[in-house]
């Protein structure tokens, strides 16, 4: 479940001005010049995402989060009231309302990642961190969060870090993950198993011409 | 078994690089103008003939849809072609593979299609959490208008056509779509009540078609090797053309596959997915189109075609075939109570009997999950199914009752001895 939108707690900064007028520019073109509302999503992930690299700049224990000042900035910009903003943020899981670790690490476990031993997963990212589902580590490096279907299914058990999909993952890989990430290290995104895509894993079965000019097999 | 020369998809697992230069030598962009050219009406005729029927899940034939598109010209109002590309379907990950490796048959088929309906703009709707996904395509996109394929005469066919990418936010109701509309328009992505159906009164009000990431970029394929190319595979006039199915769970080698429409269930698991785990004797059931369809016991599993109609007749549907596969070892009812809770957190709230009835469902079915319940509640659970089923806007009701149906039909006796096995552990009479 993503934190609860705490529109006067402590942590909300007064102000939020957004760093780049060209993106927002960007945004607005992509629809018409009176359906601005459109516009408010996008926007949202934006500052979302400004907010994460100032932090990370800052050297601040948090990733991405919306501030309510930058739901009130969005809805100058797209012109409607606050409360428009605030009830498309607080409607979609992806937006963060409040501080959450630099890396947010979501784990999947509807049937089908549940079925390949996502609570194998889940258990050991836990043990690892020492953390439970729900929590952050103190330094704020990592928050753990229990998410639905993130549509990777033939690669689970999977999980998403940030913006990337870590799939086919085991007790052991998902510890390396972290283990790289807390180091400071890009682990490879994508199949830990060095699996192609959504390929099986002994070989395609089909395509197999197009594999052997490829070099895949 | 489909041969690999009448595969649509053939860059898949992303062997080669999705962008232009290798995209073209795969044959997309090759001769679209010359499609264009042959008018609208060819365009529609030759999707009828071709029978494909709409792959996001509800199998709608695509042709017929198009056609429900007023006459731009006394519409007065511009038509938008919107593309579904919020996969969200537990069991399903077939659009990721289109949009990170094969985008430019997606954007050629937009092209297309939006011609065909009198649109000079389309919106990628793409669900939020596929951030590589939507880079990769961006940069196709890019590259389409650097070539001249997208923008003022798009592919020099004379069709001025503009595509946009707008990213959700994590709420698997805008795969429905009337929501997704809301979504785009900046809203909370709620269902709307139809009529208007979109072709009437759709995104800005204005004529829209929804299609699926894989039915749109199989148009150009289509096209180009002609409609009765399509329908001469698949397993009758009304299931036409090839699917891609992902294959989860209890295999031996999860994995996606582009297949016959019609290939029979036993064949594409054990030809693709090396067959279950255990051998077939271990297979408990299956869920053969993505959550929201009833599972399949293995005794029908044996035989059954994977079509529209076939899996319809056997209480099921072929949704989006995602095949979930789960073998002796699964909990069942856990694996369903698991889809329950789904659905209850992806309820949007607008229906009562959806944003409380999923909250019963899920909160029954973890009692069901222990046994902590009584023989009849499990038909109270059934009729409290069919209180959902039918009473909201949008099939999110329907999609949470049918995985609870198929489960009651299929393992009552499963539910039943675990009921009688916590009573007798807990003595009660």
């Amino acid at each position: 479940m993503k934190p609860k939108f705490e529109p006067n707690a402590k942590y909300q900064p007064k102000e939020f001005s957004f760093k780049s007028k060209k993106k927002i520019k960007d945004i607005l073109a992509n629809y018409p010049s009176n359906q601005a509302r459109s516009a408010i999503m996008p926007l949202l992930d934006l500052a979302q995402r400004e907010v994460a690299a100032v932090g990370a700049k800052e050297k601040k224990p948090y990733g991405g989060w919306i501030p309510r000042a930058a739901m009130d900035e969005i809805a100058n910009i797209v012109g409607q009231p606050p409360i428009k903003v605030y009830e498309v943020a607080t409607f979609y899981s992806m937006y963060n309302l409040a501080p959450v670790g630099k890396y947010l690490v979501q784990f999947c476990t509807t049937t089908p990642c549940w079925l390949c031993g996502s609570t194998k997963i889940l258990e050991a990212a836990e043990a690892h961190l020492n953390i439970k589902m729900g929590e952050s580590t103190k330094d704020g490096l990592f928050t753990l969060m229990e998410v639905e279907c993130l549509g990777a299914c033939v690669n689970g058990p999977m999980v998403q870090i940030n913006d990337d999909y870590y799939e086919d993952l085991t007790p052991e890989n998902i510890v390396s993950v972290l283990e790289s990430l807390a180091a400071g290290k890009k682990p490879t995104v994508g199949s830990q198993t060095k699996r192609k895509g959504s390929m099986a894993i002994t070989g395609p079965t089909s395509l197999e011409a197009e594999a052997k000019k490829a070099g895949v097999v | 078994m489909l041969q690999d020369k009448d595969r649509i998809f053939t860059n898949l697992y992303g062997f080669e690089s999705f962008s232009l230069p290798e995209a073209k030598k795969r044959g997309d962009w090759v001769k679209t103008s010359a499609l264009v050219k042959k008018g609208k009406d060819w365009v529609i005729d030759e999707m009828k003939k071709s029978g494909l029927r709409g792959r996001g899940g509800a199998g709608f034939p695509t042709g017929l849809k198009w056609s429900f598109m007023p006459d731009p010209e006394k519409s007065g109002r511009p038509h938008y072609l919107v593309i579904n590309a919020d996969e969200s379907e537990p069991g399903t990950c077939k659009d990721r593979d289109i949009m990170r490796h094969d985008p430019h048959k997606l954007l050629e088929g937009a092209l297309l299609a939006g011609f065909a309906m009198g649109a000079h703009a389309a919106y990628i709707y793409i669900r939020g959490e596929f951030f590589n996904e939507s880079s990769s395509l961006n940069k196709a996109i890019k590259e389409a208008y650097d070539a001249g394929l997208l923008g003022k005469n798009a592919a020099k066919s004379g069709w001025d056509f503009d595509v946009y990418l707008h990213r959700g936010a994590g709420a698997y109701i805008c795969g429905e779509e009337t929501a997704l509309l809301e979504s785009l328009e900046g809203k909370k992505g709620q269902p709307r009540n139809k009529p208007p159906f979109p072709a009437m009164a759709g995104l800005y009000a204005c004529p829209t078609t929804v299609n699926n990431v894989e039915t749109i970029a199989s148009v150009p394929t289509i096209l180009k090797r002609g409609g009765e190319w399509f329908s001469s595979l698949g397993s009758d006039e009304k299931n036409t053309g090839t699917k891609l199915f992902c294959i989860s769970g209890h295999v031996n080698q999860p994995c996606n596959v582009e297949e016959e429409m019609g290939i029979p269930l036993k064949d594409l698991i054990e030809k693709h997915a090396g067959g279950v785990r255990g051998g077939w004797d271990n297979l408990l059931a299956i869920i053969p189109g993505g959550s929201s369809t009833p599972l399949l016991p293995k005794d029908v599993c044996s035989t059954i075609k994977m079509d529209f109609d076939s899996l319809r007749e056997a209480g099921s549907g072929l949704g989006t075939a995602g095949v979930i596969v789960m073998d002796k070892s699964t909990d069942i009812v856990y694996a369903i109570a698991r889809l329950s809770y789904f659905y209850m957190h992806e309820s949007c709230g607008q229906c009562t009997p959806c944003r409380e009835g999923t909250g019963w469902l899920w909160r029954t079915m973890q009692r069901m999950v222990t046994g902590n319940a009584t023989i009849d509640e499990i038909d109270m659970l059934y009729d409290l199914t069919k209180e959902i089923e039918g009473q909201t806007i949008c099939a999110h009701g329907d999609a949470s009752a049918w995985p609870i149906q198929g489960l009651i039909r299929h393992f009552r006796p499963e539910m039943e001895a675990k009921i009688l096995a916590y009573r007798k552990q807990a003595k009660v009479a």
